[in-house]
């Protein structure tokens, strides 16, 4: 069997604030100024003894290498999950392969066309109908107009928006745009699929969608790179996989094998997270977080949790000094960004009077969440400690992401996915009236 | 798909480029059928939703026309080379309005299209190009009013010089590209080209013979003024079309090569910078 995908110890140097911000773009006096500085910044280098080009110049510090003397190798055919924290080089690598942006260093071979699943609506344009963008987005995505017109009507009926597909897309709701993006996507059929489900956007629908199709192709034989955060979901779809970090490959072999690699290593963000010290920035003192964790009822850390059970967080931190007025708490989003709730620890007028003042010392904030409140899907977890109208000590937007599993939830007796982000068991009265 | 996929598909080699790039023009010609596909989607897009359509690429020349007639025609008088002035002044609107619409939208090609390019790969020398060509569809449009101008004030065709045409045509588009290549690029990471698009189309107005005749430009001028390339385009286009004027010399050899040397030049510099689009866009 062929070689698929060959990366030889590719690396990708990012400047720094080019990398963070990258919405941010140079004016041109930025420019003139750095050149008037140049010079005399290389005069005080050759003063001070050292050459241009010769030890720690300005230059290395100002870079980072998002990517860093990465090599493997990938049969065709084969399935290899790729995982890591945000950060570790997952997406910078997907670009590369997909041919976004240029590496830095090192060589790729890739055999034959690259697709992704992440480009998923590229080029549509809200004026043009349903069928005009299902070519016009073909064509960016590398498809001939001969190969779109024989699929067309396979796609009309994937997306299942055949009715309005005359329509402007600015029209369409935004579940409707969704699906024709993703079934143009999906009917690409290159040789090798790129998904990554870390920017994957959309419902637990949609999302399974996605999945479905990466197995269908796996199954047909073709080369799939799969990113993502959801462990369980990496153990089934892929045999392999490798682990980044911070750049460079930690690990390749059997996915079991990573994945308790991954968790062992205090990294995952499955279930648990624990912040590193280099993590936490100087402001949040006198404010150190620790850990959050996610239990089931048997206090078991859980990446799947059951909806028809409830489930226990718990954040743990330090206070270094005496804070007072101090709120700690969490808020729920789904992967599409929408919040479903905000709570914190001292919500309650008794717990405030009680907890409003704390002294140093180690603490665990928890809390339960009742049983039967989430409809399926993955959600994301974010924590936010703050005295109100004072200060704000440490916020992470995405600490930790977890997964519904709605088995037994009410309504699953008729599979049609439910709409919205809570399924809570509702008392239902039914009474003849007439 | 699977017959190729038998065939084995042929491999991709992604390395660091340096230096000049190579063009890979190669490249261009696989994706030929997007640059289609993007024009048809500019032309499609560009007057939906406005009450009079298309309709727009003809009233904009022609109430040019109509405040130019007034102001050089009626007002200042300027030398016409014995063609009403209506006729003199929408003539050469029409390649300037071409190069100014092309090099507008070509130099913001790559930013408008930030989300393409940090998403996908293609080449993304088909921005820039299709956006240039784009323009053309309007041009055809105005072109149309140009012939019913002619017959009202009952000028004609000098059929002998009307194949330069199409020539003085493509100067026009080569000269737009080369610029737009060099814009787009550096928009990508100097956004100063955005604040100094409006500045450079109107002194480059005024150092093109639109509103006044090129013989006003006295001859030790001449040479100079020739570094213009749209001054040979819209002077040839007077010419090819009413046989009006001096007609090309050797000056206009100075506007070919000038706009060839910016087409090549711009096409390296564009490959050069294209690298890091996706990483500075």
């Amino acid at each position: 069997m062929a070689t698929a995908i060959e990366v030889e110890h590719l690396g990708k140097r990012y400047r720094i604030g080019v990398a963070q911000t990258r919405f941010r773009y140079a004016m041109l006096r930025d420019s003139f100024s750095a050149a008037l500085q140049a010079p005399v910044r290389r005069l005080r280098s050759i003063v001070a003894g050292r050459g241009p080009g010769n030890g720690p110049s300005v230059e290395a510090s100002e870079y980072i290498w998002a990517l860093d003397d990465v090599s493997f190798e990938l049969q065709e055919g084969r399935v290899l999950g790729i995982i890591g924290r945000n950060g570790a080089g997952k997406s910078t690598l997907l670009k590369i392969l997909s041919r976004v942006t240029e590496p830095t260093r090192g060589s790729v071979m890739v055999r034959g066309r690259v697709g992704s699943l992440l480009e998923v609506g590229t080029g549509f344009h809200p004026e043009l109908t349903g069928r005009e963008n299902i070519f016009m987005n073909g064509a960016i995505l590398g498809m001939k107009r001969a190969e779109i017109a024989a699929k067309f009507d396979e796609i009309v009926d994937f997306s299942e928006v055949s009715q309005f597909i005359d329509t402007p897309v600015k029209r369409y709701s935004s579940g409707m745009y969704l699906r024709l993006a993703f079934a143009v996507a999906a009917h690409l059929e290159p040789e090798i699929l790129v998904v990554d489900e870390v920017l994957a956007v959309g419902d637990a629908e949609f999302q399974r969608k996605c999945l479905g199709k990466m197995g269908d192709v796996a199954q047909q034989g073709r080369t799939v790179l799969f990113v993502s955060h959801n462990m369980s979901a990496i153990l089934r779809l892929t045999q392999e996989a490798i682990m980044l970090n911070k750049g460079r490959m930690a690990r390749r072999g059997p996915t079991q094998e990573v994945v308790d690699y991954y968790l062992s290593s205090g990294q995952a963000q499955a279930g648990e997270r624990i912040w590193q010290d280099a993590e936490i920035s100087p402001g949040s003192a006198p404010f150190t977080p620790l850990s959050l964790r996610l239990k089931d009822r048997r206090g078991k850390v859980v990446d799947t949790v059951r909806s028809t059970e409830p489930i226990h967080l718990e954040f743990a931190y330090r206070l270094d000094a005496p804070v007072s007025g101090l709120r700690v708490g969490f808020y729920l989003s789904t992967m599409r960004g929408d919040y479903v709730l905000t709570s914190f620890d001292t919500d309650e007028p008794v717990m405030f009077e009680q907890h409003a003042a704390r002294s140093a010392g180690n603490y665990v904030s928890r809390c339960e969440i009742p049983a039967d409140l989430f409809n399926d899907g993955r959600y994301s977890v974010g924590v936010n400690a703050s005295s109100f109208g004072v200060r704000r000590y440490f916020q992470d937007e995405s600490a930790l992401a977890f997964t519904v599993d709605i088995s037994g939830a009410p309504g699953t007796q008729w599979p049609e996915p439910r709409q919205g982000p809570v399924r809570p068991r509702l008392q239902w009265q039914i009474e003849k009236v007439g | 798909m699977s017959e190729i996929a038998r065939q084995g598909p042929s491999a991709v080699y992604i390395k660091p480029t340096s230096g000049l790039a190579a063009l890979n023009l190669g490249d261009l010609w696989a994706y030929r059928e997007l640059v289609w596909f993007m024009v048809w989607r500019d032309v499609k897009v560009r007057y939906k939703q406005t009450l009079l359509g298309m309709l727009w690429a003809v009233i904009q020349p022609v109430l040019t026309m109509v405040v130019f007639n007034f102001l050089f025609g009626k007002v200042a008088k300027v030398p016409t080379d014995g063609v009403p002035y209506p006729i003199f002044a929408y003539t050469a609107l029409l390649p300037w309005g071409l190069f100014v619409t092309a090099l507008n939208q070509g130099s913001r090609s790559l930013v408008a299209h930030n989300n393409m390019i940090t998403k996908i790969y293609f080449p993304r020398l088909i921005l820039p190009l299709s956006s240039v060509l784009a323009g053309l569809v309007d041009f055809a449009i105005a072109l149309i009013v140009l012939a019913g101008l002619m017959a009202y004030y009952r000028v004609h065709v000098s059929l002998v010089t009307l194949w330069t045409l199409p020539l003085f045509l493509l100067l026009g588009i080569i000269t737009a590209l080369g610029v737009a290549l060099w814009l787009s690029a550096f928009n990508v990471r100097y956004r100063d080209v955005n604040h100094a698009l409006p500045f450079i189309t109107q002194i480059w107005f005024f150092l093109t013979p639109v509103a006044y005749a090129a013989t006003v430009v006295s001859e030790k001028w001449r040479l100079v003024y020739s570094l213009n390339p749209m001054a040979g385009v819209v002077n040839g286009f007077r010419w090819g079309l009413l046989g009006a004027g001096s007609g090309p010399d050797a000056a206009l050899w100075v506007s070919v090569t000038i706009s060839l040397v910016v087409l090549v030049t711009g096409l390296f510099y564009f490959r050069s910078m294209e690298r890091t689009f996706a990483d500075t866009i």
